[in-house]
C-alpha cells in the first residue's frame, strides 16, 4: 500500500482514538450508573428510546469504534501474523463494514425501534 | 527474558494490543445482544436476565477492565506521540494499569 494510504490510516486511528476516549469515559460512567441495583431492559430502553442525543452519541461511538477496530486489527494481523497486502486491506474493510452495520443496527434497536 | 521485554513500555504495549483485539472480538457479540431489542423489550430483557449468571458477570468484569486498560493505554500512546513526555513512560504505564483496575473494581462493586 502507498505511503499516503498508510499516513491516512495512522491519522484515522489517532483521530478515532481521541473520539473514542471521550465516548468510552461516558460509556463507563453510564455502565456503572446503570448496573447499580440490577439491570433491566426497561431501564436501558427507557433511557435510550426516542432520544436523539443518545442516538447521535452511540452512532458516533459505533463509527469511531468500527474504524478504529478495523485499522487496529489490520496492524496486529500485519505485525503478528504477517498478513499484509490487498487481501489484508479487503479484510480490514470488510471487518469495518460488518462492525459498522451491526453497531448501527444495535443503535437503531435501542433508540428508534 | 530479554531486556526489551522486561520493560514497562513493552508490557504496556502488549496489554494495549491484547485488550484491543479482545474488545474487537467482543464488539459484534455486544451489538448482536443489543440488537435483540428489535424483537421487543422482552427479548432484550431475556438477554439481560441471562447475563446475570456469575460466569457472565465475571466476563463482564474482565471486559470492563480491558476497556479501562485500552482507554488508559491509548491515552498513554497519544501522550507519548503528541506530548514531550517521554521520560514519563513508566509513570504513564503505571497510571494506565491503575485506571484499568479501578474501572474494573468500581464495576464489580456497582454490579
Amino acid at each position: 500500500m502507498s505511503r499516503r494510504f498508510e499516513v491516512r490510516l495512522w491519522v484515522a486511528q489517532r483521530a478515532t482514538a481521541v473520539v473514542l476516549a471521550a465516548c468510552v469515559v461516558v460509556h463507563l460512567a453510564v455502565i456503572i450508573y446503570a448496573v447499580r441495583g440490577g439491570l433491566t431492559a426497561a431501564e436501558i430502553l427507557g433511557r435510550t428510546r426516542g432520544s436523539v442525543a443518545w442516538g447521535v452519541f452511540y452512532a458516533v461511538f459505533v463509527l469511531a469504534a468500527a474504524t478504529h477496530g478495523a485499522i487496529g486489527l489490520r496492524t496486529v494481523a500485519a505485525e503478528w501474523l504477517g498478513f499484509r497486502g490487498r487481501a489484508a486491506e479487503w479484510t480490514m474493510a470488510a471487518i469495518g463494514l460488518v462492525l459498522l452495520a451491526l453497531g448501527l443496527r444495535a443503535v437503531f434497536a435501542v433508540v428508534a425501534a | 527474558m530479554s531486556a526489551r521485554r522486561n520493560h514497562a513500555g513493552w508490557w504496556a504495549f502488549l496489554a494495549h494490543r491484547i485488550s484491543g483485539v479482545a474488545l474487537a472480538l467482543f464488539l459484534p457479540v455486544h451489538f448482536l445482544a443489543l440488537g435483540t431489542a428489535l424483537n421487543g423489550e422482552a427479548a432484550l430483557d431475556g438477554f439481560v436476565k441471562w447475563s446475570e449468571q456469575p460466569l457472565v458477570v465475571a466476563a463482564e468484569w474482565v471486559l470492563i477492565t480491558l476497556l479501562g486498560a485500552h482507554l488508559a493505554g491509548g491515552l498513554r500512546v497519544l501522550a507519548l506521540e503528541f506530548l514531550p513526555w517521554r521520560g514519563w513512560q513508566k509513570t504513564l504505564a503505571a497510571l494506565a494499569a491503575a485506571f484499568a483496575l479501578a474501572a474494573g473494581l468500581v464495576f464489580a462493586l456497582a454490579r
